[in-house]
């Protein structure tokens, strides 16, 4: 039995298409990066989740920070590392919102390590979305607090050395000591099974902010593939096989 | 034979190329084209329409959301 192409692409027989939460805008990311699944996920759950008129998002200093270009909901824009503390503000006042924050690790990590634990010492209800690329992408790959010990960077020339640099930061485990968070968890997005797990995390921190549970951490461990030098797909495994030692897969408090 | 068919459809001119559709697909449906689109990519299209089994799991790992799947029972 013969089947046609034009006989299978019709409107009824569609199992997945662009949610329309995302913008038709191209995004401006390098090819491969881990930032445009990130965005298509956050988008898919908000529309699973019927809140698109209830959400707003507060995007970082970084690569991120034209994320209001793309995802189709309100957005707030905070001063580098700030996130926290704007939406803290936001969701003080608005409690009937699902506020989320959108970092990168140098934006979150680094310059704003003090806001994001405050933030989630107070435990306040929002959610963060942490995006570890062990690396600096926007300003041409410089050394983040994230980057691996022998990882080159383009201020680590030589690879990164503890007794010069020190060592890199598990962010996300430190967070989990804090009694505010409700939820911390470590995803990535490099396979199609990875992609559905880290769907199902935010879907269940967004949750969490219905219920009123406090902040809800995601770290995504992604790729960047330009500041690495690399392929997308040579990336990737550079990831699972440097990265994911360090930075274990996984939740890490779930209460 | 296999009792679904699928469709990949690739906006090509919003394709960046990063292959990581091709590497994604289970039955190596997918590859990157010969030609370029508009910004110069060479963008993700069907080699082999017939093993297309509809799974998504291209249009999954898609950062640029440029992929329709669609997939029928041909039994």
């Amino acid at each position: 039995m013969s089947v046609e192409l034009k006989d299978i692409i019709k409107e009824e027989n569609i199992v997945y298409k662009k949610t329309p939460v995302l913008t038709d805008n191209v995004m401006h990311y390098c090819p491969g990066c881990s930032h445009g699944v990130v965005h298509k996920i956050i988008a898919e759950v908000i529309e699973e989740m019927g809140i698109q008129d209830k959400t707003i998002g507060v995007s970082p200093v970084g690569c991120s920070v034209l994320a209001y270009n793309y995802l189709d909901i309100d957005w707030a824009e905070a001063a580098h590392g700030r996130a926290p503390a704007v939406a803290t503000g936001i969701s003080r006042i608005h409690r009937d919102r699902y506020v989320f924050t959108y970092q990168g690790d140098g934006d979150l990590a680094s310059i704003g390590c003090g806001e994001i634990m405050h933030a989630c010492s107070r435990g306040e209800n929002i959610v963060v979305i942490f995006i570890n690329n062990a690396i600096y992408g926007m300003t041409g790959g410089q050394m983040a607090p994230t980057t691996l010990l022998g990882q080159v960077t383009a201020t680590t020339p030589y690879g990164r050395d503890a007794k010069l640099n020190g060592f890199p930061m598990k962010l996300t485990e430190l967070l989990a000591q804090l009694d505010g968070t409700c939820y911390v968890t470590r995803q990535s997005v490099h396979t199609p099974a990875n992609v559905r797990k880290a769907k199902a995390a935010i879907r269940k921190a967004f949750e969490n902010t219905r219920k009123d549970k406090g902040t809800s951490f995601v770290e995504i461990v992604g790729t960047c593939n330009s500041g690495w030098k690399m392929s997308p797909v040579d990336a990737n495994k550079w990831m699972v096989e440097n990265m994911f030692p360090k930075y274990q897969l996984g939740d890490i408090k779930d209460i | 034979m296999a009792k679904f068919r699928g469709a990949v459809v690739v906006d090509k001119e919003k394709c960046k190329g990063c292959n990581l559709c091709v590497v994604a697909c289970p039955t190596k449906t997918l590859d990157l084209a010969k030609e370029v689109n508009g910004k110069g990519y060479h963008y993700s299209e069907m080699v082999n329409p017939e093993a297309c089994i509809g799974c998504a799991s291209c249009a999954l790992v898609c950062p640029d959301s440029v992929i329709t799947v669609y997939k029928m029972n041909v039994e």
